[in-house]
């Protein structure tokens, strides 16, 4: 049925000094991601020719060690950055990751038995995907047909897949025999990490996903105004359940990444990386009320918080204070979003 | 104004609809032309919503029939209403305010073009489709390119008129469609309502303005306590008489 909502007066227009403030504001609200890294870059660039006389940007080895840090939360920002703009959330990327990441050792070790190990990697890549699917799909099916709201049921499902991952785990890590995965995860195609190139070709696919297709498109209008969406005749429904089935996807690719990458795989591996994937969305401009959001902004987004975290342990802070500043990053962020759209009011 | 000699739009007949032991409508006739304007008027909880809601679908009447162009339709969900022609204007549902006007429009039926075999949605062709249909009704948009959000709540609720005109609605029902808005904003839902009334669209509107009523409709039927009381031609009545109705039936 449908609601007949309450009627306010507009507000008085805002004369034209305020107007003309508001206006920088929002450029500046637009760009802030881009320019928060170049400041951060800029800082650490200082510190580095003040402190060594040396360089922290044009190193070519800190750029491919902040490349391959951006990986893993960029991998899970992706799929959380569709489930935010729907006005979703999931939170239980972390532990898909991890029981993807499990699963992909142990059924690598399985296959490799028959001392085909390219044929090993296929399999295993695709058993990582596929229990990946498992709690996207139930994500979806709780949020989309049950109601639950997104934050309880990919909490729930943030508890099953890190119980699942650690009995599958038995505890403890699932190192991978054999040398083909390792030889990939941590191999590199001219001068270029794989899994950095892999993660580009993600990239690609997620930016056309959600800027260029028609799914794309109710995906944003689910968030700006899902009754909107609901008359125009968009499948609601169907459209969130992919969203957390995608969003599981791109934590199952990362999983998969994390045990090519140390050759083991381990329960745990996504836990410290939720938060820094929630971050990168956020810092990239997505409203966490949903109906905004790019790939872009949470690219620059994940580029800001491994910027953070490897410029404070190249900075020799205590790397516990890593935590604290995406935390701080976040918060303002978030302050910085609910601010804007106080003033649109 | 002869409108007699064309067939209706719609016709309803002994409509009925009851909410518990509430009857919000009873035994209600109503027809609509094409290109005519109707208000519904009558007093809070009179059964006007309820009226058009049985008519865009949302409700089932307990009784009646509704005829649309002819035939008897039996409306299940707002969706069949609207694949057949039958637009509402609602206040706050139709606009996802953080897509623009090419993407509001389209909405749900968005323009695709190919490259190299993969599909693209097509912004621009959609942005200028629609602002062809707006134009047709003298609605101009200054910067098409930005989401909704920075437009008046007058040119939104434009945007969502111009959108049931691009998908040929036949019939167009609006519930209060000047409630939000400003005076000048007022007076443009107003100058959209004379146009669609040129290109052949039956407008069905709600209203608590007077004035608005008498300057755009040609009929006007006064509900009471769910019961038609009367149904006049503008150009046979007057305030004091609508007003009369209303409350003393
Ligand atoms: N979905 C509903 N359930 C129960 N009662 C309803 C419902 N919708 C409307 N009513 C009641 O029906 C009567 C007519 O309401 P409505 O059609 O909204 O009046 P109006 O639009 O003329 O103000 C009111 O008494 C209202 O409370
Ligand atoms: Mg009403």
């Amino acid at each position: 049925m449908l609601v007949e909502k309450k009627i306010t007066k507009p507000a008085p227009l805002a004369g034209g000094e305020a107007r003309k403030a508001f206006r920088w504001l929002a450029v500046l609200a637009a760009f802030r991601a881009w320019l928060f890294l170049a400041i951060l870059l800029a800082a650490f660039e200082l510190w580095a020719r003040v402190a060594y006389g040396g360089t922290f940007v044009f190193n070519p080895l800190n750029v491919k060690s902040i490349a391959l840090f951006t990986v893993t939360p960029l991998l899970l920002a992706l799929g959380q950055t569709f489930v935010i703009i729907s006005g979703g959330i999931d939170l239980s990327v972390g532990f898909t990751m991890g029981l993807s990441a499990v699963v992909t050792a142990h059924v690598y070790n399985w296959a490799a038995q028959s001392g085909n190990s390219g044929l090993s990697l296929v399999v295993a890549v695709a058993a990582g995907l596929g229990i990946a699917v498992v709690p996207g799909l139930i994500n979806g099916l709780l949020i989309a047909d049950l109601r639950v709201p997104p934050f309880i049921g990919t909490l729930g499902m943030y508890g099953v897949a890190r119980g699942v991952a650690f009995l599958l785990a038995k505890g403890t890590t699932v190192p991978v025999q054999g040398g083909l995965m390792g030889a990939i995860g941590n191999g590199e195609t001219l001068g270029f990490p794989n899994l950095v190139l892999l993660t580009i070709a993600i990239i690609l696919v997620m930016h056309y996903l959600l800027s260029h297709t028609r799914y794309g498109q109710h995906i944003y209008a689910i968030g700006g105004n899902v009754n909107a969406a609901l008359r125009a005749g968009i499948n609601v429904r169907n459209a969130t359940i992919a969203l957390y089935i995608l969003s599981a996807l791109s934590a199952g690719c990362a999983g998969i990444f994390y045990t090519a990458k140390f050759s083991a795989g381990a329960a745990q591996a996504g836990e410290p990386v939720l938060l820094d994937s929630i971050a990168a969305v956020v810092i990239g401009g997505a409203s966490l009320f949903g109906g905004s959001g790019t790939i872009i902004g949470t690219i620059i987004g994940a580029l800001i918080v491994a910027v953070i975290q490897y410029g404070l342990v190249f900075v020799n802070v205590e790397p516990f204070w890593q935590f604290v500043a995406v935390g701080v990053v976040i918060i303002i962020s978030v302050l910085v979003d609910q601010i804007q759209k106080g003033a649109r009011k | 104004m002869n409108i007699s000699n064309k067939d209706p739009l719609l016709d309803l007949e002994h409509i009925s609809k009851r909410f518990g032991g509430l009857q919000a409508l009873k035994d209600v006739a109503l027809t609509l032309y094409p290109g005519e304007v109707l208000a519904l008027a009558g007093d809070n909880g009179a059964g006007k919503s309820t009226l058009i809601k049985t008519i865009s679908g949302v409700h089932k009447p307990d009784t009646g029939t509704i005829k649309y162009c002819g035939q008897v339709i039996h409306l299940e969900t707002p969706h069949q209403a609207r694949d057949a022609g039958i637009e509402t204007i609602y206040q706050d549902l139709a606009i996802a305010d953080n897509l623009d006007v090419g993407g509001n429009v389209f909405l749900g039926r968005e323009i695709v073009k190919r490259i190299c075999g993969l599909p693209f949605v097509d912004r621009r062709r959609m942005r200028q489709e629609a602002l062809e249909t707006l134009q047709d009704l003298d609605i101009h948009i200054h910067h098409p390119e930005n989401p909704l959000r920075s437009l008046s709540g007058g040119q939104r609720q434009s945007v969502a008129i111009g959108r049931a005109i691009h998908w040929k609605a036949r019939v167009l029902i609006m519930d209060e469609p000047t409630a939000a808005l400003g005076v000048p904003e007022q007076r443009k839902v107003m100058e959209i309502i004379e146009r669609l009334k040129k290109s052949g669209v039956g407008v069905i509107f709600i209203s608590h303005n007077l004035n608005d009523i008498f300057q755009v409709s040609d009929r006007i039927l006064v509900l009471r306590r769910g019961e038609k009381v009367g149904e006049r031609l503008i150009s046979e009545t007057n305030h004091d008489e609508v007003v009369r109705m209303m409350v003393a039936g």
